[in-house]
């Protein structure tokens, strides 16, 4: 009995009627939180770009950081996915026996794309020169670390390095499309279900990939500066404003293609409007009015509108834009809420509402979550130690800059 | 282009709008029934059997007896959040407002709470999985835990299924939950255990009325095919395009 105590909890609080099976919400924290991880890899990894592609120099400085941000999270991204399954010991039927129909059932192959094909590949290619000289200095431990992960590749001559570039272009270069994939693939799960009528739309990969930019893109810009506080080191000011100059770019796109999806909403009208509004004015309010549109997109907005014509002194702006970066996360997080638990607050029967908590405990809960988020951090936090990109040989540039 | 080209083009596209609709007319009238079937695709070899549900809801009075049968035949976990089969409560009032209600899935009955004289309609409608041809719930599931039996009917292997309720999400109809012990997706099986034996469902061999019926839509001179030639019904949500094989009787337009 015990254990549906939450789901009498939630009986009490469902408002009007749903379809009794409606009254537990299936997809929780967790699932808000796979979008999320999985966006801040797409958006970290698309900013890591700008600089190899595009050839943004100013960002060179956080080339290698955005890279290894991405590595880290993309890491974990999987597994609040996994640890919510009924089955999680059943997770490999996904790649063994897939349904081909299935909009999910091919992510872990785009995954394992990522992970193997772009991400591991890139950061080994342009590290490899530097592992190979780490490991003629360091000592102990690190010194074995760094001579596995060069895998026995042990030449540096000019020519080598050269084709190390060369390779190293050609993957970002394919790994573009592969982020894109990645996330747009990750809003095309949700905007693929016709039963629901919140997430059902054809700009919701779109719409995913965006803000996955905005996310990863705030997130370089966190990371950096922390990085830097912690290295005791004050950040490129040149790097963080053009960080945040593309960031406003891209809320720009971002906040057009969600206030479009609503305009047609609100226009169109269709058979679900009448719910949708409601949620939206009610349920949603708090973290979609005031969470994701006010403090999440306007005041970034507002602050890095500002920047693009007047620019005050370099600490007001730095305050400003870790306050920025913080802002955007905790909306880009909402948002994934809005869609994960507000698709699934209003029935179908679009004659009710049924409530949602997040649990303390248990798979699903808010401590599982917690990890989640504290394992990419570490695992971040390890990689920048065995592959500090200020330590890089060839990085002249960075060393410049500080 | 000149006028004659125009006019050419006019002719062309009224000669062919003609064949198209003629064509589709003339082969409604060899063939009334595919149009009841509506979205249902050929459902494969017509000796065989391929098996449909209709729920009349003129008969239907609310016992709530079919709910409480499939959970007792099914080992549906008692408590109100896990139903194979459940039975709502429409109340239309004189203003045109809907109530529905479905307490514990109709099983313990319901009670009228609304005065009589502001009680413009009422009427029961008993939900289950629409065993749709094209299953929303068989297209997302990640493994192919869900499928469909050659015999029209839309099972979870739970053996199989990892838990994922990526189906649970995509059923339209909300007929589906995780069952709270296996951990894994369940929802009506239309009693296969029962109906592959010759028996028929727990939820119609309870019904004091004959609210449900079940049948072969490929015998063209069953049971269930001549009521769905005498009467007009209809699918739930018929815009999804799920090609539900779930039909209703007398359904009023307030039925979501």
């Amino acid at each position: 009995m015990e254990e549906f105590n939450h789901l009498y909890e939630m009986l009490s609080q469902v408002q009007g009627y749903v379809y009794p099976n409606e009254v537990d919400l299936q997809w929780g924290l967790l699932i808000v939180q796979y979008p999320y991880l999985t966006g801040l890899v797409a958006g970290a990894f698309i900013t890591a770009s700008l600089e190899r592609v595009f050839n943004v120099k100013a960002l060179k400085v956080t080339y290698e950081l955005s890279l290894l941000t991405a590595l880290a999270f993309l890491l974990v991204a999987t597994m609040p996915l996994i640890s919510h399954l009924g089955h999680p010991e059943r997770f490999y039927e996904i790649m063994i026996t897939p349904q081909p129909q299935s909009a999910m059932a091919i992510f872990g192959f785009v995954y394992l794309w990522y992970l193997m094909v772009v991400l591991l590949l890139e950061i080994w290619f342009d590290y490899r020169r530097d592992m190979v000289l780490w490991a003629r200095e360091a000592k102990g431990l690190k010194k074995w670390l760094y001579k596995i992960l060069t895998l026995g590749v042990n030449d540096i001559s000019p020519k080598t390095v050269m084709w190390d570039n060369k390779i190293g272009y050609f993957i970002t270069v394919v790994g573009i499309p592969s982020a894109f994939l990645l996330h747009g693939y990750v809003g095309f799960i949700f905007g693929s279900v016709k039963a629901n009528p919140w997430w059902s739309s054809v700009l919701m990969p779109v719409i995913f990939l965006f803000s996955a930019m905005v996310s990863g893109i705030a997130l370089i810009m966190l990371v950096y500066m922390v990085v830097s506080y912690v290295r005791k080191k004050k950040p490129d000011m040149l790097a963080l404003d053009t960080i945040a100059k593309f960031l406003f770019y891209v809320i720009i796109l971002d906040f057009t293609l969600e206030g479009l999806d609503q305009i047609h909403r609100i226009y169109e009208a269709e058979e679900s409007f009448e719910i949708i509004s409601m949620l939206v004015s009610g349920k949603l309010y708090i973290t979609l009015i005031v969470i994701q549109v006010f403090l999440g997109t306007i005041i970034p907005l507002v602050i890095l509108g500002v920047f693009q014509f007047y620019k005050p002194k370099d600490s007001i702006r730095r305050v400003l834009y870790l306050i920025v970066s913080l802002l955007i996360l905790v909306g880009i997080f909402f948002m994934r809420w809005n869609v994960v638990i507000g698709g699934q607050l209003f029935s179908k029967s679009f004659y009710g509402f049924t409530g949602y908590k997040t649990l303390i405990v248990g798979s699903e809960g808010l401590l599982m979550a917690t990890v989640w988020v504290i394992v990419p951090f570490s695992i971040l936090a390890f990689l920048i130690w065995l592959l500090p990109p200020w330590k890089k040989h060839n990085s002249t540039e960075i060393s410049e800059a500080e | 282009m000149g006028t004659k080209g125009v006019k050419n083009s006019r002719r062309d596209f009224l000669k062919k709008t003609a064949i198209v609709g003629g064509g589709t007319i003339a082969a409604s009238l060899l063939n009334p029934f595919d149009a009841v079937l509506i979205a249902s695709e050929d459902p494969g070899d017509k000796s065989k059997v391929w098996w449909g549900y209709v729920i009349d809801i003129d008969k239907c009075i609310g016992c709530g007896r079919c709910a409480n049968a499939c959970k007792t035949e099914n080992d549906v976990p008692k408590e109100p959040f896990f139903f194979r089969t459940w039975v709502e409560h429409y109340t239309i009032n004189n203003d045109g407002d809907v109530h529905v209600e479905s307490p514990n899935g109709g099983i313990d009955g319901f009670e009228q709470t609304l005065d009589k004289d502001d009680v413009f309609k009422t009427f029961f409608v008993p939900k289950m999985c629409n065993h749709c041809h094209k299953s929303p719930c068989v297209q997302v599931c990640q493994v192919g835990a869900t499928y469909d039996t050659p015999d029209g009917v839309v099972l979870v292997d739970d053996k199989y299924c990892i838990g994922c309720r990526y189906c649970v999400q995509a059923c339209p109809y909300g007929c589906r939950y995780i069952h709270p012990e296996k951990k894994v997706a369940d929802k009506c099986t239309l009693c296969y255990h029962r109906i592959s034996k010759g028996k028929t469902t727990a939820c119609i061999e309870v019904c004091p009325t004959s609210a449900r019926m079940i049948g072969n839509l490929n015998d063209e001179k069953g049971p269930l095919v001549k009521f769905l030639k005498n009467h007009n019904c209809l699918v739930l949500k018929p815009h999804l395009n799920t090609a539900s094989k779930l039909f209703y009787n007398s359904l009023n337009a307030e039925v979501r």
